[in-house]
């Protein structure tokens, strides 16, 4: 049962259609057993944005605070996108790798442990 | 010839049962069209009797001497500054979060039960369910005169019935009621009168309010022990109507199971705001949100579970998973406040060093491993003069809309994070708990007013996040928000001790 | 076994309520807690109008006790006589 409606047929307005963001999708992005971040993060993205800008404009602007960020070393990180290992190609936009509206992108960074290694 | 006095079982009997009449030339279903939909099977709604027999004169002589005794307490605090009595201005903030989280919820109360006051088919119930909706009017209404009295020396209250309909956080404990209000009147009373009120609402008002007294508030623990004196009657209400709708039909066993386990799930989620206020909005504490968790809600629910085992209920689910909660909740509830503190209409602040000691006693299994890291990284921070707000917006559960700030029990590092793929939409949620709800009713929750996403879809305006917090928010960017520590609050407070 | 309770703000009233209670009920826990005094006992508990009344020496309506209870734990059942919180099972 969809909704428990005193009418039949009843139908929701869905809120968060990507036709709301004004040509944006949502992406959230969270770096794992890194709590200095209680949650991940959302960004509105243009679906043609680079990976590129990603690593450029957009990790920085989340995590950039933590002083683990500067020594993350990008090529053992591990990456999940909606729940499944993803390798990110840097030249190839958002769109074109299979992110898509509300898509969640997860990091791992095995070697760092997090502020006094207590996965902060 | 003295009138004889009526026991209170013949009162009852006349000012309630007789009060109701039979449909003769209309059909009752018109009179009652949201008897069915839900699916619940009343067979005889004589079977309905309020156990304290309350009748509508008895009530309307106890509210008044209720009211009497609690506002010539107001009038006294006033008269006698009663703010300045307060433990700790810090605590002032626990008060504003009450009266823009929790107190429009009263009023929200008071709009749910009288709805469903009117659409029970049986008089007894709806004679109770009224009582309740007054009840709960009066919650509001001594809530906003007692804290006026903080408004006039504190920032931070001014705004707080536009605050419950826009700010980020407060469209969790709204959303909470919008949803048992949209729902039928049979999951509402499951909802707030049994889930709710039996208890969750001993977590709010009990260790609470004896905290606050704890913390020289007169003014708050005595509306909050008044509005808690109806809250018996309240409760009782809740648990009768479960054993009614259980009594009435087996079929109704599995329905009422299920609106169990989704408002247990939704109230303990909803509480994660109290337990932080029991943790360290407190400065005096009176006993850990773990403790207030085991007694009102391991114990008394646990007991009370236990009697509802004769009708096979169980449980609620995720119990296990609640068990292991209560170590981690309020930790991570205000860490999220903390780091949001430029966005919130209260000030926040890193508990001081006894208090740190204080939860490490009191969570010793889980504190110093994963919280008071937290807290060091902070004032680490704090010296060196970067005091740490986070950047950018959260992601936040589609069902509770709280940010993702849970994690897993088996490992407390991790944030919990599930998704569902529903009409090629996908859909985040902070449990499996969450996630089951909306599988329940994604027509429901698709709906949800998310702030973030809001903002995202330039619906709050901005899009500068200052012109958001001042405009659409209507807080007083530099005032309301940012730390205790510099605040006017805490500047105003040093004045009046002459401790500048 | 599963525990009943009660809880009423402490006050003057209360005071001969819970003095009340703890006559009639054997084995019955009294907490007392910031503003507040919790009273607990597995399974049953009661109270009773004529001790309460004996000991406020007045009169006292079993309803009146709405006015200081803050909470309660178990199955109420009230008459004119007394007032009682039980678990089934
Ligand atoms: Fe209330
Ligand atoms: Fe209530
Ligand atoms: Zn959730």
């Amino acid at each position: 049962m969809p909704v428990y409606a005193l009418k039949p047929n009843y139908k929701g307005e869905r809120m968060d259609r990507v036709e709301n963001f004004g040509g944006n999708l949502i992406v959230y992005f969270g770096w794992d057993e890194h709590r200095m971040f209680c949650a991940a993060k959302a960004f509105p993205l243009p679906p043609s944005t680079p990976f590129a800008a990603v690593m450029e404009n957009v990790l920085p602007e989340a995590f950039g605070q933590h002083p683990e960020f500067s020594q993350i070393n990008w090529d053992t990180a591990e990456w999940l996108l909606n729940n499944e290992p993803f390798k990110p190609q840097m030249n190839a936009t958002l769109e074109s790798q299979g992110i898509d509206h509300k898509s969640l992108i997860r990091f791992k960074t095995p070697e760092l442990k997090g502020y006094a290694s207590a996965g902060v | 010839m003295a009138a004889k006095k009526l026991n209170i079982k013949d009162k009852y009997r006349l000012l309630t049962r007789d009060l109701d009449w039979d449909f003769s030339y209309e059909d009752r279903k018109d009179a009652f069209p949201y008897e069915e939909f839900e699916g619940l099977k009343i067979t005889d709604w004589d079977k309905w009797e309020d156990p304290f027999r309350l009748t509508m004169d008895t009530y309307w002589k106890y509210q008044a001497e209720k009211e009497k005794k609690l506002y010539a307490i107001f009038d006294a605090f006033s008269q006698n500054d009663g703010h300045l009595n307060v433990s700790d201005p810090r605590y002032v903030n626990a008060i504003k979060l009450f009266l823009t989280g929790v107190s429009p919820l009263e009023y929200q109360a008071y709009q749910g039960f009288a709805h469903v006051g009117r659409q029970c088919g049986g008089v007894g119930a709806r004679v109770a369910c009224q009582m309740q909706a007054l009840d709960e009017l009066r919650h509001v209404q001594t809530q906003i005169h007692a804290m006026s009295h903080y408004n006039k020396f504190f920032d931070g209250l001014q705004e707080f019935s536009h605050q419950h309909d826009r700010v980020w956080y407060l469209s969790v404990p709204k959303s909470f009621f919008l949803d048992a209000r949209s729902a039928g009147p049979f999951e509402f009373m499951v909802a707030i009168g049994f889930s709710f009120e039996y208890v969750l609402t001993n977590l709010l008002f009990v260790p609470f309010m004896s905290g606050a007294a704890h913390n020289g508030d007169m003014a708050t623990v005595t509306f909050g022990f008044s509005a808690q004196s109806d809250e018996a009657r309240h409760m009782t209400l809740g648990l009768e109507v479960i054993k009614f709708f259980l009594e009435q039909h087996e079929d109704n066993l599995p329905i009422v199971q299920k609106w169990i386990d989704k408002w247990f799930w939704r109230g303990t989620r909803l509480l994660s705001i109290v337990a932080m206020m029991m943790d360290y909005m407190l400065p005096n504490k009176v006993m850990s949100w773990k403790e207030a968790w085991e007694v009102y809600f391991e114990d008394a629910g646990g007991s009370l579970f236990k009697d509802l085992a004769r009708y096979g209920i169980r449980m609620p689910k995720y119990s296990e998973v609640i068990e292991k909660e209560k170590e981690h909740v309020s930790h991570q509830a205000w860490w999220t406040f903390y780091t949001h503190g430029h966005a919130t209409g209260f000030h926040t602040f890193i508990p001081s060093d006894e208090e740190l000691d204080w939860l490490s006693e009191k969570y010793p299994d889980t504190f110093d491993k994963y919280y008071r890291p937290l807290w060091e990284m902070a004032k680490e921070k704090e010296a060196k003069g970067e005091r740490f707000y986070t950047t950018g917006l959260p992601q936040l559960c589609q069902t509770c809309q709280i940010p993702m700030l849970f994690t897993e029990m088996d490992n407390p590092n991790q944030n919990s994070m599930r998704d569902t793929v529903y009409k090629g939409e996908r859909y985040h949620f902070c449990s499996d708990g969450c996630c089951d709800i909306f599988e329940e009713e994604p027509e429901k929750y698709v709906q949800s007013w998310l702030p973030v996403h809001q903002i995202f879809q330039g619906n709050c305006g901005g899009p500068e996040m200052t012109d958001i917090l001042s405009e659409y928010y209507k807080i007083n960017v530099g005032a309301d928000n940012m730390d205790m520590k510099g605040s006017p609050d805490e500047e105003r407070w040093n004045k009046w001790k002459g401790t500048a | 076994m599963s525990k009943v309770y009660i809880a009423l703000q402490d006050n003057d009233e209360s005071r001969y309520i819970v003095e009340a209670i703890e006559e009639v009920n054997e084995d019955c826990t009294i907490i007392h807690q910031p503003a507040m005094i919790r009273i607990e006992r597995e399974h049953k508990l009661v109270v009773v109008r004529e001790v309460v009344e004996e000991k406020m020496g007045r009169d006292w309506d079993i309803q009146e006790m709405h006015l200081n209870l803050i909470t309660l734990g178990g199955n109420v059942d009230e008459d004119d006589d007394f007032f009682t919180l039980e678990w089934k099972q």
